[in-house]
């Protein structure tokens, strides 16, 4: 038998250890966390160099490239042209009844412009197709990866980000800022519904108010916002669906990702490129 | 054609591992097929059959050892290299792998249209002969893949492998989820293109039935190793236990499901 400060000592010495374990383990546990980050940044960045160097270098496929260029852009018009006509017709009803407050009401129209060109048509453009595009790329490649549709373009002798990749990510940067373009103006074309059918402005002096206000500079920031979110929607769609894991899971899995990752990601940018222009 | 050496393997494989993470799938694979001959391996399930065939097609990047292709060193091969040495194969997927945004025919001439820039009207005119020459009409051709059978697949899958030719033809499970009569209908299909094209195949399977009628020489991995080799007319013959159990099928012998002892390879004569 052990004497009384014998035994406490060794309590207390067994206390210590386990409290040294949990830190460890803890320790652990966060290197880990940094560990596996760091190697996915890495292997993101490994498949956008490879992908961006594809889209430059030849053989091209144009017929890929025009059938993701309909996909991604004629398709995806309805969905942003709604989404942006409403915004527009919101924002106008919205900065009417706010202002009205500091006798603004005059201010509607530049309001309307200003947020649908800088921010709200890229960034609720850039989110749609990404819920859209983002999850369809990002479900076709996977489902190809499961069924082994892309090992056989390689025992075909056709390069899968040459075949796959790049015409998606050539078309989703180019397509975004046009659908944006076009967002632009259905969103404008919403405020000024409803400011002269709604709230009683002349249709001349919103017009006039409108273009006063434009500058080129929002409509270009606007424009290059869209160009980079096309490029994290099709490059993160095409990243999760490349690595998707076996099964319907996987396939799940990856359209999740591609989907969340890319709207993160747009959120972040959004706030980079606006201070990168405005700051 | 290749210019090999007449007695050099047309595929070698020497002491090829590959490992996922701590799992060691392939531990050291000794591998020759010979040229214009069929081989076979079989294993269970999990030994590292569709690994071994994956790296032999560069899908999956060797951890050691090297895979000779006409004598010619592949197992680090890249790009331009890579592409070309892929000439040289064609490959029956699975679950047959086409394309299901193409109709049939594209399919078929894919690799020739897309790999190797071929005119599509004249891609279309071998597609259709190779349709033919696996059993089907040429009207299938103008399906989508959604709309045929899983035999119909099998058979544009194959029409596929063989479109441009090549020298070798490696499949992988060509009879799993058929019924018996058309698993033989694919298997003679294999061995007349095989013979008519006079190409080299390396074909995986767990199909008995499929082994006796396509293969000439038959090789058995297990615990990612190859632990026998020889000619089909050997194979009941073989003096290897762990083929004898896996020939006829039975559940006792050295293969448990907890696992077997360490073996070397025997070859026979």
């Amino acid at each position: 038998m052990n004497s009384a400060p014998e035994s406490l000592a060794y309590t207390l010495d067994e206390e210590n250890t386990s409290f040294l374990t949990k830190v460890l383990n803890s320790i652990q546990a966060v290197g880990h966390t940094i560990l596996y980050f760091l190697e996915l940044v890495g292997r993101i960045s490994r498949f956008i160099g490879k992908a961006i160097a594809h889209c430059f270098m030849p053989p091209f496929f144009p017929a890929q490239i025009l059938r993701q260029i309909i996909d991604i852009g004629y398709y995806s018009l309805p969905v942003v042209g709604m989404t942006t006509l409403f915004t527009g017709m919101v924002l106008a009803l919205q900065t009417y009844t706010g202002f009205t407050r500091f006798n603004a009401e005059s201010a509607v129209a530049a309001v309307v412009v200003i947020s649908i060109t800088r921010e709200l048509a890229p960034v609720l453009a850039g989110l749609m197709v990404a819920g859209r595009i983002g999850a369809a790329i990002a479900a076709e490649i996977a489902t190809m990866r499961v069924t082994e549709q892309i090992d056989a373009l390689t025992t075909l002798s056709v390069n899968p980000f040459k075949y796959l990749i790049a015409p998606r990510v050539i078309a989703g940067t180019l397509m975004l800022p046009l659908l944006v373009l076009i967002g632009d103006i259905i969103g404008v074309f919403g405020g000024y519904m409803v400011g002269v059918h709604s709230l009683g402005f002349g249709a001349g002096s919103y017009i006039t108010q409108t273009w006063d206000v434009l500058e080129s500079m929002d409509v270009i920031s606007g424009l290059v916002k869209a160009g980079v979110f096309g490029f994290i929607v099709s490059i993160l769609g095409c990243y999760h669906g490349y690595h998707s894991a076996r099964g319907a899971q996987g396939v799940g899995a990856a359209t999740t990702n591609a989907v969340v990752s890319s709207s993160i990601l747009i959120l972040i940018f959004n706030y980079i490129i606006t201070q990168v222009f405005f700051s | 054609m290749s210019t090999a050496q007449p007695n050099t393997p047309k595929i070698s494989l020497q002491g090829v591992t590959k490992s996922f993470g701590p799992k060691k799938v392939l531990q050291g694979i000794d591998l020759d097929v010979p040229a214009g001959k069929s081989l076979v391996v079989i294993g269970g399930s999990g030994t590292g059959k569709s690994v071994m065939l994956k790296c032999i097609l560069g899908l999956i990047e060797a951890d050691q050892g090297s895979i000779l292709i006409d004598g010619q060193d592949t197992t680090h091969l890249k790009g331009h290299d890579r592409d070309e040495m892929m000439g040289k194969f064609g490959m029956l997927f699975q679950g047959a792998a086409l394309f299901d945004s193409l109709k049939v025919w594209e399919n078929v001439a894919f690799g020739l249209v897309q790999g190797r820039q071929m005119k599509k009207r004249q891609a279309q005119e071998i597609a259709i002969e190779k349709l033919i020459a696996v059993g089907l009409r040429p009207e299938v051709g103008h399906l989508y893949p959604a709309e045929l059978s899983g035999g119909m697949q099998k058979r544009v899958g194959l029409a596929r492998a063989i479109a441009a030719n090549p020298e070798i033809i490696f499949f992988d499970e060509p009879t799993t989820g058929l019924d018996p009569i058309m698993a033989d209908v694919i298997n003679e299909l294999i061995r007349d293109c095989v013979g008519k094209l006079g190409a080299t195949a390396l074909s995986i399977t767990h199909d008995m039935g499929s082994v006796r009628k396509i293969a000439d020489e038959v090789a058995m991995i297990h615990d990612g190793k190859i632990i026998w080799q020889g000619p089909i007319e050997k194979l009941d013959n073989s003096g290897n236990a762990y083929v004898d159990q896996f020939i006829h099928g039975r559940a006792s012998g050295p293969v448990t499901k907890h696992g077997t002892h360490t073996i070397q390879k025997q070859t026979a004569s």
